[in-house]
């Protein structure tokens, strides 16, 4: 179990690693894709593991039990969003939050139509 | 009771388990009997504390919702970014690096779409309500993308704080309208496939609003969907201040 925690948090870190670093080489003080390369990491870790045969249930376990944990960190976050302020700080904040979700709304539609492999 | 309020005011996160439990058991419970599973609980229990967290808001006056209240801190180490993005890359484990590697020009797409739709947006809003400076419309336009992209673009252009505040709070109201709005609509723009997800994710940026979006509509689509929005904030803390700050003031003069 613990073991699979262990290739999670590693593949975590490289991945946060990496997007700092692609941060600071685009000359700005942001983590640019660093979740994105960690999933990556561990998927690549885990095909490279299961191919050398050294992938365990017990492993995955331990990963598992945080992509089940998933939801609740995910809700307890929605109760630590500063929604009072948000819907207060004014009628354009409001407009301009919720009007563009929409028109994303739009195009998603129109791009996921016109996108063959989308489908799939 | 004293020893009680003690004990929950050193183990915060234990009572964030215990609290976030109980609501999804409720809401589960809720949406079974009652909804007959029309609704997903976990929507339920979303949106739920969406409206905890306004409420937090006005009794304790803070910034971080519900989680201002002593009693309920805890909520802010579990739903803080460092537990948020280790649970995000965990749900890779269910995904197909396949899959991922097949959509990534769709993904990379929906990307530049995805900013320059929020951006423009943004901007031509703020123009309407009043604003004429390049700096102000930028900021704004940049917190129409995220409540991160906001500042960010906001300070490197020095922006005042009442718009670099707007920006945040701009920022903060799409995180909202995306959760609550992901799972109402999913089915009428075809959000149902792992290849669409990443062009939602892309598209939407916001990694908090699509991955509680995605996880009130299908589970199973949330790591799809994160794996391009991750990209989102950083692509556009790049692009805002610059190139568009660029386009943005070229365009008023």
């Amino acid at each position: 179990m613990i073991q699979g925690l262990a290739i999670l948090s590693f593949s975590f870190l490289l991945g946060m690693w990496s997007g700092e670093l692609l941060g600071s080489w685009l000359g700005i003080n942001a983590n640019v894709g660093g979740v994105g390369f960690a999933m990556i990491f561990l998927l690549l870790t885990k095909e490279y593991l299961s191919r050398k045969g050294w992938w365990k249930f017990d492993l995955e376990f331990g990963i598992e039990f945080w992509n089940k944990l998933y939801i609740p960190v995910v809700i307890a976050m929605a109760a630590s969003l500063n929604v009072k302020s948000a819907l207060s700080s004014g009628t354009l904040a409001i407009l301009a939050g919720i009007i563009p979700v929409f028109l994303a709304f739009w195009v998603f539609k129109i791009l996921i139509k016109n996108f063959p492999t989308s489908h799939e | 009771m004293n020893e009680l309020t003690q004990v929950l005011d050193k183990n915060g996160l234990i009572v964030a388990f215990l609290l976030v439990g109980l609501l999804t058991w409720l809401t589960d419970l809720f949406s079974k009997k009652v909804l007959k599973s029309r609704i997903p609980g976990s929507a339920i229990a979303i949106f739920l504390a969406l409206f905890f967290g306004y409420l937090g808001g006005v009794v304790a006056g803070g910034e971080k919702g519900l989680a201002d209240v002593t009693l309920f801190k805890g909520l802010s180490v579990l739903g803080g970014s460092m537990f948020r993005d280790f649970a995000i890359v965990a749900t890779a484990i269910g995904a197909s690096f396949l899959l991922i590697r097949k959509s990534g020009l769709l993904g990379l797409i929906s990307l530049i779409l995805g900013i320059g739709v929020f951006f423009l947006s943004g901007v031509a809003l703020a123009w309407v309500v009043g604003y004429r400076d390049a700096v102000s419309l930028c900021t704004i336009g940049a917190g129409a993308c995220t409540y991160i992209v906001g500042p960010v673009t906001g300070g490197a252009l020095g922006a005042s704080s009442e718009v670099i505040a707007l920006s945040i709070g701009t920022g903060v109201v799409k995180t909202i309208a995306v959760t609550i709005f992901t799972p109402v609509f999913a089915k009428k723009i075809g959000l149902e496939s792992p290849g669409s997800a990443m062009a939602f994710g892309g598209i939407m940026g916001t990694s908090s609003g699509v991955a509680a979006g995605l996880a009130a509509t299908d589970p199973k689509l949330v790591p799809y969907g994160a794996v391009t929005a991750t990209f989102f904030t950083g692509l556009g803390c790049l692009l805002c201040p610059s190139l568009f700050y660029l386009l943005i003031s070229a365009l008023l003069s």
